[in-house]
């Protein structure tokens, strides 16, 4: 008895050891042939200046080679064509990996990874993740900083906003009358048909999904619980589909009924003309808008690459890709008046009829707090 | 002989009757599948995301992760099946011979991967990743180390269950008794009993590696499926066609696989 | 001494691989966000939403496994009938071998394309005069959800059951005959008291199997989490609640301690059955 108590105390010595010394110590860190002199110069460079302008930027950018990047879905605001641009552009080869991750995982991934040739370079995150992550970020001001609004950005540079849209309806016009207001999607003629991109307590999308509710349903920001009660309602009536909307079952027409970013309901539509009808609409005044934030990972294995991804990003050509995809890019305002921005593109976007609103971060936290103490009572 | 004429017969209408019920079942979803990947914009049928697929220089140069993930995969399986029959075979066969009173615990671990999800898995892989990173380089394939800890608790039950089956302390002092070494034990002896066993166990490891996606994933490897939900970004239809050919062709390997062995029995000499 | 050596490599590769990220997670469930140590974790596990996560769960799992056993076992017994190294066999084997694994967002894809609202069954149905798409039952996790979890649990237990059906000789059934026992003889005193310990063991795999399942039920109900994998996804994956990481970590252990309690009662169970096989 006492050899076997014996044998597995030390059986159990021996795994406690091994998680302390693994857990605890990271690998050394190897320094990569990118890096040294221009690897280390450029992680620590906070606008192309420091690296001798553009073209200095551009040369150790190519020297890496590599860029990246993750959870950029190619049909998420142009995403698809912007990465293509950039490879065509500079030469560089973009990994793009995870595309279904969020904000959190991104951070994550970057933890997981540390030190490896696979952690991500540059982040796209939603404002909350962002906020409360500035200790990963690396700060570097593009060219064009000074075009973007001071609301929308990182006075250092640290994270910035870059595109946005606002919520919106997108429906199969074939199928399904066309929605007016959000009222409207209680009638039988939408039964089991309507799908929200996520769960409010988790994906942002749904989230602002639930407040645009909320705004159609004559609430205001501060309070999220008209836009909960409509989903209440939603599921009572049964025509709320708690299945995750994807480009395979709004094609195969299991989700006639999305809420979701304006401009990933016209990418669905521009893909599917043809097959069907996916129409975009922003319901009179319920506009609730989001804008999405790019940061540059402080360990980042490509540093240089990363900065010339938020330039290439910044340019006018970047913001105007963002453009065709159906998004608002945030130098939207000074484009406009300097007229480079896409004219026919911009008139393409989709109409929003009354004032935006865009939640300040009290009122995302009392959101969250209401959400959290009644979603999941209200749909399940 | 009356009798088991009517048992067969019986045994034969019941193997149909279970048999077909359960293929449909198994069948539905797939077709729905199919009938995804073949509607024509407009209703009726077209076969053009087949036509597309099939056109392997055209996706090759469209979407070369497909290629990447499918090398990978086909090596993250002959590495994973060879690390999981070499490790457990012989321990399992140990344990009951030599050390019946670890059964539980040798069970208790081997059913251990299953009960954590992955994703919170990989958040305990992370630290140890990054060493294996440090020591073999990143490559896809080292993802083999956690695919042999996932399969476990499958490959043990199916071994478990072949084992129980013959009376392995008989067959191991027989073999001792008449000279033969611990190797020639395991491969002579052992082994050529267990054969459905090893089979089901290697069946399961080549089905999960094939279909694994989630630690890939959330660890920006490459991998046949990675490669498919990065192509239903930008085509669902084509990315639902090739996981209905991924499935295919997995089911082509095992069967492929379930020959492996048996031209040992064909072939035995007739000892009258 | 020597025979410890003998299990070395397995609990040298397990320890690397397998222990210490289950350590890494278990320690991390007592850790609050700034690494130190607390309790608060796991108290969060007391939450109602939560308890009723892990009930439904626990039921999920336990139906799908009873299921999928028993459907499971009447189809290897049937394969096992059929003539060794005859096709339909190895056709079986293989086919089961690749479903067992077939899950998450296809799979869920497969099965709304076929049962859902606008599936193809269900509009050929509807023709027929069956409504399925009366409810959004598919999206349920005491209906739809089971039915999508027995597709991967029956060819689960083929898989892992065959071995042992195929250890039956048919000898033992002509001695029974012989004696002039029935069918349901043999089962009763030869055939159910052999496959026991098996069948049970193989259903303890699919009832882990199906409680720590967690793609496919994300794919299919992503909108709430009523069971455990969901909500521990949701405290790593959310980029509305930060912060939860470590009750993720404790919901996990939540798990593992779930499957330490069922796999006792299993124990219980085999001890009890190996008692009746009189070895």
């Amino acid at each position: 008895m006492t050899k076997r108590m014996a044998r597995r105390t030390a059986v159990a010595a021996v795994a406690v050891l091994a998680v302390v010394g693994i857990a605890a110590c990271s690998p050394p860190v190897k320094t990569s042939a990118g890096a040294g002199t221009g690897g280390a110069k450029a992680a620590t460079s906070t606008s192309a200046a420091d690296l001798g302008g553009m073209a200095g930027l551009v040369d150790a950018a190519k020297k890496e080679g590599t860029l990246n990047v993750i959870a950029l879905p190619p049909d998420w605001a142009n995403y698809g064509e912007i990465i293509k641009g950039f490879e065509a552009k500079y030469g560089l080869t973009v990994n793009s990996a995870q595309p279904d991750a969020s904000s959190a995982d991104e951070i994550t991934a970057a933890k997981n990874l540390k030190g490896q040739s696979k952690a991500p370079d540059v982040f796209d995150l939603g404002g909350t993740v962002a906020t409360a992550n500035h200790a990963m970020f690396a700060p570097y001001k593009v060219a064009t900083f000074n075009d973007i609004p001071a609301s929308l950005k990182d006075a250092s540079g640290l994270a910035v906003s870059d595109y946005g849209g606002y919520m919106s309806i997108g429906y199969d016009a074939g199928k399904v009358p066309a929605p007016k207001t959000i009222a409207d999607l209680l009638k039988p003629a939408y039964k089991g048909k309507v799908a929200l991109n996520g769960d409010p307590t988790k994906a942002g999308s749904a989230f602002s999904g639930v407040v645009m509710a909320a705004q159609g349903q004559g609430g205001t920001p501060e309070d999220i619980s008209k836009g909960v009660d409509f989903f209440t309602s939603l599921k009572a009536a049964g025509n709320f589909l708690p299945v995750d909307p994807t480009p395979a079952t709004i094609e195969s027409g299991q989700t006639p009924v999305v809420f979701d970013w304006d401009y990933l309901n016209v990418a669905q539509g521009k893909k599917l003309t043809g097959t069907i009808r996916w129409t975009t609409v922003i319901p009179t005044g319920a506009v609730v808008g989001g804008y999405y934030v790019q940061a540059i990972s402080k360990d980042a294995p490509h540093p240089a690459a990363a900065r010339l991804w938020q330039e290439y990003l910044y340019s006018d050509e970047g913001q105007n890709l963002w453009l065709k995809g159906g998004a608002r890019p945030v130098r939207e305002a000074a484009m406009v008046a300097a007229g480079t921005i896409d004219k026919a593109a911009y008139a393409a976007l989709p109409k929003a009829v009354g004032t935006p609103v865009f939640l300040t971060a009290s009122q995302n936290d009392a959101a969250n707090a209401y959400l959290t103490a009644n979603w999941a009572k209200a749909i399940g | 002989m009356r009798l088991r004429a009517v048992r067969r017969r019986r045994q034969t209408l019941f193997r149909w009757v279970v048999v077909g019920l359960t293929g449909l079942f198994f069948a539905l979803p797939l077709l729905g599948m199919a009938e995804f990947t073949t509607r024509a914009p407009g209703g009726g049928r077209t076969l053009q995301t087949w036509a597309t697929l099939f056109n392997v220089t055209a996706v090759d140069a469209d979407y070369p992760e497909l290629r990447t993930g499918l090398l990978a995969s086909a090596g993250l399986v002959l590495l994973t099946v060879a690390i999981m029959l070499v490790m457990l075979v012989p321990t399992m066969t140990w344990v009951r011979l030599r050390m019946p009173g670890m059964r539980r615990t040798i069970e208790f671990i081997c059913l251990l991967p299953l009960t954590i999800p992955a994703i919170v898995l990989v958040v305990g892989l992370a630290p140890v990743y990054a060493w294996v990173a440090y020591f073999l380089g990143e490559s896809s394939l080292w993802l083999a180390f956690a695919y042999v800890v996932l399969v476990l608790p499958y490959a043990y039950r199916a071994l478990d269950a072949g084992l129980s089956a013959i009376d392995v302390v008989t067959l191991a002092e027989a073999a001792r008794s008449l000279g033969a070494g611990w190797p020639t034990v395991m491969w002579r002896v052992i082994l050529p009993n267990v054969r459905t066993a090893v089979l089901s166990a290697s069946f399961l490891s080549v089905a999960l590696v094939l279909g694994e996606f989630t630690i890939a994933n959330l660890f920006s490897r490459d991998n046949l499926q990675v490669a498919i939900n990065l192509l239903g970004k930008r085509d669902s239809s084509l990315a639902t066609a090739a996981a209905l050919t991924a499935l295919i062709l997995a089911f082509v390997v095992l069967f492929a696989l379930s020959f492996v062995g048996a031209g040992r029995r064909s072939h035995q000499p007739d000892e009258n | 001494m020597g025979a410890l050596l003998g299990v070395l490599p397995f609990f040298a590769y397990t320890t690397i691989f397998l222990l210490v990220p289950t350590l890494v997670v278990v320690v991390g469930a007592f850790l609050d966000g700034n690494s130190r140590p607390t309790l608060a974790n796991l108290s969060a596990l007391s939450q109602p939403q939560i308890v009723s996560a892990f009930s439904r769960s626990v039921l999920l799992s336990a139906v799908t496994a009873v299921l999928g056993a028993v459907f499971g076992a009447l189809l290897a017994y049937a394969v096992s009938t059929a003539r060794e190294g005859g096709t339909l066999r190895r056709m079986m084997t293989s086919l089961c071998g690749v479903l067992a694994q077939f899950g998450g967002v296809t799979l869920a894809f497969a099965f709304v394309a076929t049962v859902g609202f606008q599936g193809f069954l269900t509009l050929w149905l509807q023709k027929a005069g069956i409504d399925l798409a009366g409810s959004t039952w598919l999206y349920e996790p005491d209906k739809g959800l089971m039915l999508v979890y027995t597709y991967f649990q029956i060819p689960l237990m083929l898989i892992v059951f065959l071995p042992a059906v195929e250890g039956l000789r048919p000898q033992w059934r002509e001695a029974a005959e012989s004696l002039g026992g029935s069918t349901w003889d043999y089962w009763r005193h030869v055939g159910g008291p052999i496959l026991a310990p098996s069948f049970i063991g193989a259903t303890l795999l699919l009832f882990t199997n199906a409680f720590s399942a967690y793609a496919t039920a994300a794919a299919l109900i992503s909108s709430g989490s009523p069971i455990i994998p969901l909500q521990i996804g949701g405290t790593l994956s959310s980029e509305v609640i930060l912060g939860q990481e470590n009750i993720g970590k404790a919901m996990a252990l939540g798990m593992v301690a779930v499957v330490a309690v069922v796999m006792t009662l299993y124990a219980v169970l085999e001890r009890r059955t190996t008692r009746w096989l009189g070895r």
